[in-house]
């Protein structure tokens, strides 16, 4: 069975270039190492899906990237270039300003991320009225962005404990989209939800982004869900990433063992999922990684090679693999 | 903005209902529990005081009658929760005939309008201070000085009380030390009368605030540290809300739910701070009163006094009940 | 939730779930020093060591009225009238000739006995309806949510003075158990709470449906858990105890033959001391009430970062 990425304009333009991204925790016993020298790389119109299984780092480094990182966690190293501006070298102030209006988020908690005394329109318009959107408009411009996202007017008027699961998500993406930013950051948008309404909340958020053209960086752990809507995967593993590919080639021909391994976690028609094979926690100490491969611990093909050296990113930043057995890539980047 | 529901307006108005009836209760039954008889206490030691005089017995029976004690003990239950109804609690033993609430209507003002005064000063100081200690952009000077104005904290309020009497009283002279205003003073609305009782109320006040913002601003510092690392917070970060927005909207805001909780919770102990922090001043509120009736034996005036002092409680908490609704959004489905 | 304030609390979660000396070892080892804790016990012990000391280094019996001169200074000082402190009552004497130095070290272990009692009867009570109303899926937690609700709202300092005033003069052991009678609504609310957040809990939800009893679950699984919890609410019992008892012996209701600290600042009151100059009689007990307090604060902030991590980074800038 082949799959096919969903087509749309991608241009081929930079919108977002993350550069050598290291996250540290400060524990009681030791740094630990949340995000490690990332790197990614995201087209004009593009959606990245970023997979990996809880405490990964995913979420930690789109965080990391919009510098809303919490202590004790904090970036000590790495540039994020949002249309060639370095986002954690700018002022605070500087910062703000590009806040929302160029980069915004799609929170995991459907359950919590609303302020509960604020009703929906409440925010909104506090949204808009920070970023100077004339006041004029501000009421036209909430019932364009409810309908768009398929919640009714009247929704304005309650506060988030009054609305369900997937009506504080479809929210929460109506929100994102408000200034027309140029990255949207969508923190595994439905996992708090239950299947059905997470199968419309992502035909929401996919129809949202279409129209606008949309840069985003979907996060998730759940690889069926994210190939509806990605073009590109790119797979974390203990805080490092170990492939980014096209979405078919992650499909049709994954070429890193854990990604294999993802993928075989996936029930498809007609097939069960391995239980043996289903992803099951990061294996080592996170505050004193061992030296080699980050995966070897857990890597059915580990060598002693694996435990001498780790491998080195091979191809570029849209498409390349850390493994030292890596097979050829399937396609031309 | 939605009112609080019926249902829920109806248990709250139970739970007032049912405060004022058992202590009601309690505060009949334990004297009579007790050994002795306080009328016949009372006779006694008056004429311990004055030296026998003729026609005693007489007058323990006539007292008797006309305190209702020689009727069945239902009766009498029944007569002093009507007169908790009322607000009649018959005369003092000991200022007779005196009614009680005449007593009460004269001291309670005072009690009410110092402790509000002290409660509002000291909660908003409290929360102010705490807020400002669970900020991140506080700057750090401030941060390390509030602890230090807060070593008063662990004190009751009693012993502030005597220590701020001897300190503005009794060494530098600064404040009155006892009564609501100077004799010169005519009561009314006058700028001097005014001045009096603030320059009066300022060290019972005072006594109360200083124990007691602290713990207010401890609560609030940890309830915003709490918030700040909601996820709705960090949202409003993404958002770009300036950092003060931030604070004050989305912070304060949802950390004053649990303040108010703790502030309706705190309404009781507040209650008997002051009592006390009045005996200490002789100030003319319910505290001096009590402390009068205490040393006294003055049943009437005792039971009548606490129970005002209960229904003043169970009422204040009543009504920030109601008020609640209006500050925490949720509360309406309940 | 994100995972993001989340990672670092479930690592080092995980690092508490290893069972194994070395996980441990490390822990002890890296594990600040508990400051607040260490501070607060060492002010309370030194209150119980005034007692115990005192004792044996000096006479109690100077507690007793006309054992001394009255109205004399402490060492140093010179009283309104021109006398000067002699090493007979090293810290003076009150106006009914008792030693100060002896009312300290009789007064202060009296009050915190009477105060342990009350704390540790009101933490019980707090306890038994506390975990009953947490467990009970009928009637028991509206019945005791609605007796708690009630209770709290009557200040018991209020309820006191009236029993206490029918009662006349009473013990130490008496009023401990009456301020008890009166404090249980708090420890019930607080431990109530606990217990009902905790069930929600994964390792109690799993221990329930891994089929434990009741018992099992209560006594293994949370009371473990709950033991900094409990023993904050403890401590806040004591000091609410200290506080009514105070509050009591104010207003001439404490034990009358019996020195507390409380008693003697009330005589102190009662004897103007604050006006003849005599502030040796009032500032001594109040400065060891101070400690006391200030003592039982710590260990309570102390255990509060010990049961809530989140406290222990404060509000640290990212």
């Amino acid at each position: 069975m082949m799959f096919e990425s969903p087509s749309r304009s991608v241009s081929d333009e930079a919108a977002l270039q993350v550069t050598d991204l290291t996250i540290r925790y400060a524990t009681d016993g030791g740094d630990v190492h949340a995000v490690e020298a990332l790197n990614l790389t995201l087209k004009r119109g593009e959606v990245l899906g970023l997979i990996g299984e809880s405490g990964c780092g995913k979420s930690t480094a789109a965080y990391g990237m919009l510098r809303l990182l919490q202590a004790p966690g904090r970036v000590t190293r790495g540039a994020v270039r949002l249309e060639g501006e370095d986002l954690l070298s700018l002022s605070d102030r500087a910062l703000r300003r590009r806040r929302w209006s160029k980069a915004a988020l799609i929170p995991q908690g459907a359950m919590n991320s609303l302020n509960p005394t604020m009703t929906v329109g409440a925010m909104f318009n506090a949204t808009m009225k920070a970023h100077g959107y004339p006041a004029g408009g501000r009421a036209r411009r909430l019932g364009e962005l409810l309908e768009k996202v398929g919640l009714p007017l009247r929704a304005a008027e309650l506060y988030p404990h009054e609305l369900s699961g997937g009506m504080k998500q479809r929210v929460c993406i109506a929100l994102a989209i408000t200034l027309d930013p140029v990255l949207v950051i969508a923190d595994e948008p439905t996992s708090a939800l239950d299947v059905v309404v997470q199968r419309t909340v992502v035909q929401t958020l996919v129809a949202v982004q279409r129209e606008r053209g949309l840069s985003m960086i979907l996060i998730g752990h759940d690889l069926g869900l994210l190939a509806q809507a990605a073009d590109r995967i790119a797979v974390m593993y203990a805080g490092r990433l170990v492939e980014c590919a096209p979405l078919a080639e992650i499909l049709n021909a994954p070429r890193h063992p854990y990604t294999q391994m993802l993928l075989d976690s996936v029930p498809t028609i007609g097939r069960q999922a391995d239980p043996d094979r289903a992803p099951g926690g990061i294996a080592h100490d996170p505050r004193n990684p061992p030296p080699g491969c980050i995966f070897q611990l857990r890597c059915p093909m580990a060598q002693q090679l694996c435990r001498d050296r780790a491998p080195a990113w091979t191809g570029n930043l849209a498409h390349g693999v850390a493994c030292h057995f890596a097979p050829e890539s399937t396609v031309t980047s | 903005m939605r009112g609080p529901s019926l249902h829920y307006v109806v248990r709250r108005f139970g739970i007032f209902l049912l405060t004022v009836w058992v202590s009601a209760t309690i505060i009949y039954i334990v004297p009579r529990l007790a050994p002795g008889d306080p009328v016949q206490a009372t006779v006694a030691r008056l004429m311990a005081d004055s030296g026998s005089f003729p026609g005693a017995e007489q007058m323990i029976a006539d007292w008797r009658e006309r305190f209702g004690l020689n009727d069945p003990w239902h009766i009498q239950y029944l007569r002093f929760l009507k007169s908790a109804v009322t607000l009649d609690f018959g005369y003092s033993l000991v200022s007779f005939p005196t009614p009680v609430i005449a007593i009460i209507a004269r001291a309670l003002p005072w009690t009410i309008g110092m402790l509000s005064m002290a409660i509002a000063i000291s909660f908003s100081l409290g929360t102010l201070i705490g807020s400002l200690m669970g900020w991140e952009h506080t700057p750090r000077p401030l941060k390390t000085l509030f602890p230090v104005s807060m070593i008063f904290t662990a004190l009751p309020p009693v012993l502030a009380a005597v220590f701020l009497l001897f300190l503005f009283s009794s060494v530098l002279d600064w404040f009155p030390t006892m009564g609501a205003y100077a004799r010169d003073a005519e009561p009314g609305f006058n700028l001097s009368f005014i001045l009096s009782v603030i320059h009066h109320g300022a060290l019972p006040a005072g006594s109360i605030i200083l124990v007691s913002f602290g713990s207010w601003a401890l609560g609030m510092r940890s309830m915003l540290i709490t918030v700040a690392g909601e996820d709705y917070t960090t949202l409003g970060k993404a958002v770009g809300f300036p950092p003060f927005y931030l604070l004050y909207r989305f912070m304060v805001r949802n950390a004053l739910l649990p303040q108010f909780t703790a502030l309706a919770l705190a309404i009781g102990s507040l209650i008997s701070g002051a009592v006390l922090v009045e005996a200490i001043f002789n100030y003319p509120g319910m505290g001096t009163v009590l402390l009068g009736a205490i040393r006294d034996q003055d049943f009437t005036l005792i039971q009548g006094a606490t129970l005002i002092l209960i229904v003043t409680a169970a009422f204040t908490v009543f009504v920030m009940d109601l008020v609640y609704p209006l500050i925490d959004p949720r509360i309406q489905v309940e | 939730m994100t995972d993001i304030p989340d990672s670092a609390e479930a690592i080092r979660r995980r690092g508490e779930g290893l069972s194994g000396p070395s996980s441990a070892r490390i822990r002890k080892k890296r594990r600040p020093l508990n400051v607040p804790l260490t501070s607060g016990v060492a002010l309370v012990g030194s209150v119980l060591l005034l007692g115990i000391l005192g004792q044996v280094f000096w006479d109690p019996g100077l507690a007793f009225p006309a054992e001394a001169r009255p109205n004399m200074p402490p060492v140093g000082a010179t009283s309104l009238r021109g006398h000067e402190g002699t090493w007979a009552n090293p810290l003076g004497s009150e106006g009914s000739g008792r030693d100060m130095l002896a009312l300290l070290i009789v007064g202060a272990p009296n009050t915190l006995l009477m105060a342990v009692v009350a704390g540790a009867i009101s933490t019980l009570i707090g306890i038994v309806l506390g975990f009953i109303a947490g467990f009970s899926r009928t009637y028991a937690d509206p019945v005791i949510r609605l007796i708690s609700d009630v209770a709290f709202t009557i200040p018991p300092l209020l309820i006191l003075i009236v029993v206490q005033s029918s009662l006349g003069s009473v013990g130490l052991y008496t009023m401990a158990v009456l301020i008890a009678l009166f404090e249980w609504p708090r420890p019930t609310r607080q431990i109530r709470a606990q217990v009902l957040s905790m069930r929600e809990s994964g390792y109690v939800k799993t221990a329930e449906m891994s089929g434990a009893s009741a018992w099992h679950i209560m006594f293994r699984e949370m009371l473990p858990n709950l033991l900094p919890f409990l023993a904050a609410s403890f401590i806040l019992a004591v000091s609410g105890a200290v506080l009514a008892a105070i509050g009591l012996e104010v207003l001439g209701l404490g034990p009358t033959r019996i020195p507390t600290l409380g008693t003697t600042i009330s005589a102190a009151i009662d004897g103007a001391a604050i006006f003849r100059g005599m502030w040796w009689w009032w500032a001594f007990p109040t400065l060891v009430l101070v400690i006391l307090f200030s003592g039982l604060l710590l260990i309570n902030i102390g255990l509060d970062t010990i049961s809530n991590p989140r406290l222990r980074k404060g509000a640290k800038n990212p």
